[in-house]
């Protein structure tokens, strides 16, 4: 278990907006650049880990209910995809200039630390 | 059940277009609830707008998150299929205490072969589209998994209709409310 604020720290990631909500636990992620795949196969309260920056990847993630979205390699999404966000469901969104395998490896490496420190 | 039209009618303030030659009070005795949305060539804002807003009244009326979820899927992908195939189209929710019935109709080219369109992975979707994430092939596959009852009705150059169906109730339905 991290919070966002943790895993933004770890990935030096830059808030988009929903600062108030990095205090949220995640205790799952789901990296994928495919809208159906998300929908098909991640579950409830992950964190959305994507290179996709359209208004699509923040609808699915309010669909899934996911806990946050980050968006890899630097990439950001236009103001008004921002916009949408803020205005409904309120999802951190952050990005970070690390690319897909970097992140997914970095994150995973320190979930296995912590697990490693504070056996389950 | 009534009390979650009763909710619906607060929280609203709204009587359903078929519904407003009824009283108030007859109203909340014959519940029914239904959302129109249309959605046109490549609208594809609207296709998330939509399940986006369902997404939001089903929350009020306090159902179970399991099945919002689905609900929410079939909606998105359904619409999304407008939006990419259909060249104009309508998206309806039907609602009532017993069941939600998910129905798209367009006049887009219809669908040749149902059983392959159904096939994980086969998808006619242009390259423009894949880069958006979507056109992998699983669209209704997975409006299929979500539903507890699929019905595709398409004609070759005239369009299609989907009806999917999420039943509330314990015996049929694959979760209860």
């Amino acid at each position: 278990m991290m919070t966002l604020r943790e895993i933004q720290t770890h990935l030096d990631a830059e808030i988009l907006c929903g600062e108030d909500q990095l205090d949220r636990e995640v205790c799952g992620a789901f990296a994928c650049d495919l809208i159906s795949e998300m929908l098909a196969s991640a579950s409830s309260h992950v964190l959305l880990i994507t290179s996709l920056t359209n208004a699509h990847v923040v609808h699915t993630a309010e669909v899934i209910d996911a806990l946050g979205v980050i968006f890899v390699g630097g990439r950001r999404p236009a103001e008004d995809v921002i916009e949408i966000v803020k205005k409904n469901s309120k999802i951190p969104l952050l990005t970070t200039k690390c690319q897909m395998f970097d992140c997914c490896g970095l994150l995973f490496s320190k979930v296995v630390q912590a697990d490693r420190k504070d056996p389950p | 059940m009534v009390f979650f039209f009763q909710k619906w009618y607060r929280l609203t303030g709204r009587i359903p277009h078929n519904r407003k030659d009824m009283a108030v009070d007859t109203f909340q005795y014959t519940p029914k609830i239904n959302l129109e949305f249309a959605i046109g060539e490549k609208d594809f804002f609207m296709a998330g707008e939509s399940a986006s807003r369902v997404k939001k009244t089903l929350q009020q009326l306090g159902m179970k998150q399991e099945i919002i979820k689905r609900i929410s899927i079939i909606i998105y992908e359904a619409a999304m299929n407008v939006a990419i195939h259909g060249s104009q189209g309508m998206l309806r929710v039907f609602i009532t205490p017993e069941e939600i019935m998910i129905e798209t109709e367009d006049t887009g080219g219809g669908i040749p072969d149902v059983d392959l369109a159904m096939k994980e992975g086969y998808s006619t979707a242009t390259h423009e589209i894949r880069e958006m994430g979507f056109g992998a092939g699983m669209g209704l596959p997975n409006i299929k998994q979500c539903s507890d009852e699929l019905k595709i009705d398409t004609k070759v150059g005239v369009g299609t209709l989907l009806q999917a169906t999420v039943y509330f109730t314990d015996n049929k339905g694959k979760t209860s409310r």
